[in-house]
């Protein structure tokens, strides 16, 4: 079987943002594969760009790195320029800017999320190609074939930060069932103007879905439980 | 300055330098625009979807724009691209109103525009990956035509691109006349767009009427349009014919 360790790391991935009443909610999965080798199973895909503006990345690990450096980098110029924060819509048009011009090297689909005084919660989808398109929630990565229908029948407007937050952590826990490139724990960060909140939700917290089982520590317990003579006929 | 890294994957960088100026496919894609010319002005029709291959991935898209007080800009294909050339449209604009002379750029101008643009992008094998749908009216005189991403340009009565070349401009040719009232107009266009609903795939039944008159620019709200399933054929058509379609 050729694990194939030479291929570049790309992040599979299930990345979501969703606006609610008052922020966002940013949600991905932690999963950053080589081929078909988990080369990091905690990794963190949401990634910050000012205090207020954070923007989760997929596809190539790589090159999403690197943009969200450079456009960290351009934000922190600009923030010190401005005078006060930097907007969510300037932090999506800096990404927009390389994202276009750089179309035929880049393989990453971003989702920029988070809170200024102007708009509130705004949340920007940058798929490939370089197109911007500013929506209520957003989903990206392998991992969100898996939540059109999800989405089309659970989503609804004026969600409270409870209500946003589950929906993110369910969503990233169904998508890392069915997509082979996600997996490992979801992460969560949510922006309002009170703030930044980071929370961090490992795989036997989350809800267990079709044909799932209760993990268990060993077969021995489940023996020992079940009666002296459980393996009868 | 330049060190070569010794590196496998090198096809990447190698063709990275010859490459790295062609758009070689589109990703996010706008489906057919329709486009007549009417009493008052011109009338254009797209529905607000934006493919990401087979997934109807977006769908609140506009992909109907007003350009300048005297024209209207339709796209279909790459809607990143589009953006871009909204963005080249806001510096035309922008400049011309900067000279204060009180001209204002019509349809017929920003049309030789973009034709120039598309042209020149594709002889660099760099095109834009849009057919774009200029309509407007200045003067009295209405105006409209299309520019391809290879730069073939003209102007005409009524306008498709997409799949409606073949689907709606069948139509347009059987019903389109001269002094078309909005209503008439609006009813032709929403023919084109249901038969489009039904046979293009990538069509989502979520639409917007754009109208410009001397007047000014209107863009309708969002809307569906009612479709038609009760032909008794539909209802067993592989009677006496099991496993046909």
């Amino acid at each position: 079987m050729d694990l194939n360790l030479d291929a570049p790391h790309s992040m599979g991935t299930t990345i979501i943002g969703v606006t609610y009443n008052g922020g966002v909610v940013l949600g991905a999965d932690s999963r950053t594969s080589t081929g078909m080798y988990v080369a990091n199973r905690a990794s963190d895909k949401i990634t910050q760009l000012t205090d207020n503006v954070y923007v989760c990345r997929s596809g190539s690990a790589a090159d999403s790195q690197v943009v969200s450096d450079y456009v960290r980098y351009f934000l922190h110029q600009h923030t010190i320029q401005l005078g006060q924060p930097a907007t969510v819509k300037v932090s999506a048009n800096l990404i927009r800017m390389l994202a276009y011009n750089n179309k035929n090297m880049l393989q990453t689909g971003l989702i920029v999320g988070g809170w200024d005084k102007y708009e509130g919660g705004k949340i920007y989808g940058i798929p490939l190609g370089g197109t911007v398109v500013e929506q209520p929630f957003a989903i990206g990565g392998s991992g969100s074939s898996y939540l059109y229908g999800f989405f089309d029948q659970a989503w609804k407007e004026n969600m409270t930060k409870e209500e946003a937050e589950q929906l993110v952590v369910k969503a990233v826990s169904l998508a890392i069932a069915r997509d082979g490139a996600s997996g490992g724990v979801v992460r969560t960060v949510i922006i309002n103007e009170e703030g930044v909140t980071r929370n961090f939700y490992p795989g036997d917290q989350l809800q267990l879905w079709h044909e799932e089982l209760e993990p268990q520590n060993s077969l021995l317990d489940i023996l020992n439980a079940a009666g002296p003579e459980p393996m009868a006929m | 300055m330049t060190f070569t890294i010794p590196i496998d994957n090198g096809d990447a960088v190698k063709n990275a330098e010859a490459d790295s100026q062609r758009t070689l496919y589109p990703y996010v894609t706008g489906t057919s625009i329709v486009a007549i010319k009417y009493k008052d002005g011109v009338l254009m029709a797209s529905d607000m979807g934006g493919s990401y291959g087979s997934t109807l991935r977006y769908k609140n898209i506009e992909r109907v724009k007003a350009i300048g007080k005297h024209s209207l800009l339709g796209a279909s294909g790459e809607i990143s691209d589009f953006q871009e050339i909204l963005r080249y449209l806001d510096e035309l604009i922008l400049n011309d109103n900067m000279w204060d002379d009180g001209n204002s750029l019509g349809p017929k101008e920003v049309h030789n525009y973009l034709t120039r643009v598309m042209y020149n992008r594709r002889n660099k094998f760099n095109p834009l990956w849009n057919t774009l749908v200029l309509g407007g009216i200045k003067n009295g005189e209405s105006y409209l035509g299309m520019v391809s991403m290879i730069g073939v340009s003209f102007e005409d009565n009524h306008i498709a691109t997409g799949f409606g070349n073949h689907l709606a401009r069948p139509i347009l040719r059987d019903e389109w006349h001269a002094d078309l009232s909005f209503e008439d107009g609006v009813k032709l266009l929403e023919k084109c767009m249901r038969v489009l609903l039904y046979r293009d795939r990538s069509a989502i039944n979520k639409l917007q009427i754009a109208k410009i008159t001397e007047e000014g620019v209107t863009v309708s709200q969002p809307y569906s349009l009612k479709t038609f399933w009760e032909f008794q054929a539909f209802h067993n058509p592989t009677a006496g014919a099991e496993g046909s379609w």
